[in-house]
């Protein structure tokens, strides 16, 4: 994505809140996320079937098409799976599961990345020499590449039911660990700018210690470009997440996601059931779209300079 | 000149040693080569034996060494899947991925250059502005979704193209291409455009952005000051320097293509190093892994360390101090 400048002008919140009522993009985008995350949220009471539960599918109603098609059926708008299930209700499930793990491998990126730029950039020497060293070579690999990696050495060495258990946490901290270097370089050089600033100056010679001055003064200085790197980073660990679990390396078939969803209705594409790949598929586009949009719009809101 | 060059190599050659660290390191800690050759049946003294001849018993550094003197010698061992060396299992599926990668680069700048350009030139018109969503919808299919609606349309639909595969491919010398026949060329369409799509809104994203930063610049300015027509101005002066950026970019994507080939490889069944790499992972073949990474994070840091070279050549700027200039690329 564009260039992140950490020293933005900041804006008041009347101004920012103007801007985006202004933006029909930014609208449009944050009503489907409102949308898109309440449906999500909301699934267990909402939705038609639970895919956790078998009890509530019902074998009659299987292989069905969306409703609009000849054969489909009142109330399964978008079909049904093999086994009953309703499509839209298990994207509802989904999204669940997509939305939190890539909410939660961002958190992983922000708080790797936050603390190790801090160190690198308040410090320098031989830490952040280590630290950026190791950002570098890790930036020699597609973060995607870095992910796969972990999710499939974690796959050869833990035994199946490890796996099951661990699934989750496992994509989380492997799409967390192949980005935090994005998250450290922004911190890194937003306090190499903020450090010889008077007001460090000031706060060091009132006899504050490092870590109020990296926490309390510098911190707040960068919040903004970090936040706009982690709005763009989830639509990054959405797709990381579904990529992951459609190789296989990911999360299990028994635990819906949208990347899984798409892998168990890709076998079904050839055999004439498109709905069960094509519907989960837009729903990812959906989430993803929706996220970058509003991304975009908050960098430029909060960068004027760049549009 | 020469100082940059040289610290510039040093970087380089650091990252690669530590990659090869830990390449090493992995093929040291996962998986037991002695029992994968000689089986699961095998007695403990054959097993002991093959240990010494392997040099498994040597101490940590002196293995790390070995290593490293076979890989610069190009020899990265056996896979433990195929049983073959694992030099030859890259090299044969080499070509599949250099071709698919190459295409693809093809069509993500002739299609994003001039879209880039243009959402430059227009920059407020609504048609600049509809291709900048379009770009934010391009980066926001994952490569998979695109080669699966892909198949969708053009094989399942329409019955057009083949949805795996490489078609057939003709031999010339050690090289296996797909471009001499009929149906290795329509085989590469769909894999090489899944993969160009978010390649294409990522240059004209990278284009745009470049190119409006020079059309502030004074010299634009004065140019237009001095009555030079738009034209000339834009695709002669302006087009000039967003160029160099590009290099950059191109350079970058390179990468990247490599990085979305395991993908789009994954769903066309492309038998290249992506497909390569996902099968060595999903076996824990760990000399194939450890191989792959080495000889992405080489690619990338070639690529990375001529673009600098290119950089510096360009602009001379850059030549005096420090290298920090260089803008980052990709997401």
């Amino acid at each position: 994505m564009a260039a992140l400048s950490p020293h933005s002008g900041r804006k008041g919140r009347p101004a920012l809140l103007a801007s985006f009522l202004r933006s029909p993009l930014a609208v449009f985008a944050a009503v489907l996320l409102v949308v898109l995350v309440a449906g999500a949220m909301l699934a267990p009471w909402v939705a038609l079937t639970n895919p956790y539960d078998l009890a509530t599918l019902d074998l009659m109603n299987s292989r069905m098409p969306p409703y609009w098609e000849a054969d489909g059926q009142w109330p399964f708008i978008l079909g049904t799976d093999n086994q009953g299930g309703d499509i839209l209700s298990l994207i509802l499930y989904g999204l669940r599961t997509s939305l939190a793990v890539g909410v939660l491998a961002v958190c992983v990126s922000v708080g790797l990345g936050t603390v190790l730029g801090l160190i690198a950039g308040y410090y320098g020497g031989w830490p952040g020499a280590i630290i950026m060293r190791a950002a570098d070579v890790q930036f020699t690999f597609p973060a995607i590449i870095l992910a796969l990696l972990i999710g499939g050495l974690s796959k050869g060495v833990l035994t199946p039911s490890q796996q099951a258990e661990f699934a989750i946490p496992l994509v989380v901290l492997a799409l967390g660990i192949s980005h935090w270097p994005h998250f450290a370089r922004l911190v890194r050089g937003a306090v190499l700018v903020e450090r010889n600033k008077d007001y460090v100056a000031a706060a060091r010679l009132a006899g504050r210690g490092p870590g109020f001055i990296m926490l309390r003064q510098i911190l707040p200085n960068v919040v903004n470009p970090i936040a706009v790197l982690a709005t763009l980073d989830i639509a990054f660990a959405i797709m990381g997440e579904a990529t992951l679990s459609f190789l296989g390396f990911g999360l299990p078939p028994t635990e819906p996601s949208l990347g899984t969803l798409i892998r168990t209705g890709y076998q079904y594409l050839f055999s004439g059931e498109w709905w069960l790949v094509v519907f989960p598929a837009l729903a990812l586009m959906l989430v993803v779209v929706a996220v970058n949009l509003f991304g975009d719009w908050l960098r430029d809101a909060l960068n004027p300079g760049l549009r | 000149m020469t100082a940059f060059l040289a610290q510039r190599l040093g970087q380089a050659v650091i990252v690669l040693t530590v990659v090869s660290f830990l390449a090493f390191l992995l093929s040291s800690q996962i998986g037991d080569p002695v029992v994968s050759i000689l089986g699961m049946q095998s007695t403990p003294e054959d097993r002991a034996i093959l240990r010494a001849r392997l040099g498994l018993d040597d101490p940590f550094l002196i293995r790390y060494l070995s290593y490293m003197g076979n890989v610069l010698r190009g020899e990265f061992g056996i896979s433990y899947a195929n049983q073959r060396p694992v030099a030859d299992l890259i090299l044969a599926r080499l070509p599949a991925t250099l071709e698919l990668a190459g295409v693809a680069l093809f069509m993500s700048l002739a299609l994003g250059l001039p879209i880039g350009i243009y959402a430059a030139i227009y920059r407020g018109h609504w048609t600049s502005d509809a291709i900048l969503t379009a770009t934010v919808i391009g980066v926001s299919i994952p490569t998979f979704v695109i080669a699966i609606l892909l198949i969708f349309a053009f094989s399942v639909t329409l019955g057009w193209l083949p949805s795996f595969g490489r078609g057939q491919v003709v031999q010339v010398g050690w090289w296996t291409t797909g471009f001499l026949t009929e149906s290795g060329r329509r085989a590469l369409l769909m894999p090489a455009a899944a993969l160009a799509i978010s390649q294409v809104a990522l240059v004209a994203r990278l284009v745009r952005a470049e190119m409006i930063e020079v059309l502030r610049t004074d010299y634009i300015r004065f140019a237009r000051a001095r009555g030079l027509r738009p034209r000339i101005i834009n695709l002669s002066l302006a087009l000039r320097n967003t160029l160099i950026p590009v290099i950059t970019v191109s350079g970058i994507q390179l990468g990247f293509l490599f990085a979305f080939a395991v993908v789009a490889e994954a769903v066309f069944q492309w038998p290249g190093i992506g497909l390569l790499f996902l099968q060595a992972l999903g076996s824990t073949d760990v000399p194939v892994i450890g191989a792959i990474l080495l000889l992405t994070a080489a690619f990338f840091v070639a690529v990375n360390t001529v673009v600098d070279l290119l950089y510096a050549v360009v602009d001379p700027r850059l030549r005096a101090g420090e290298a920090t200039g260089r803008p980052a690329g990709g997401h």
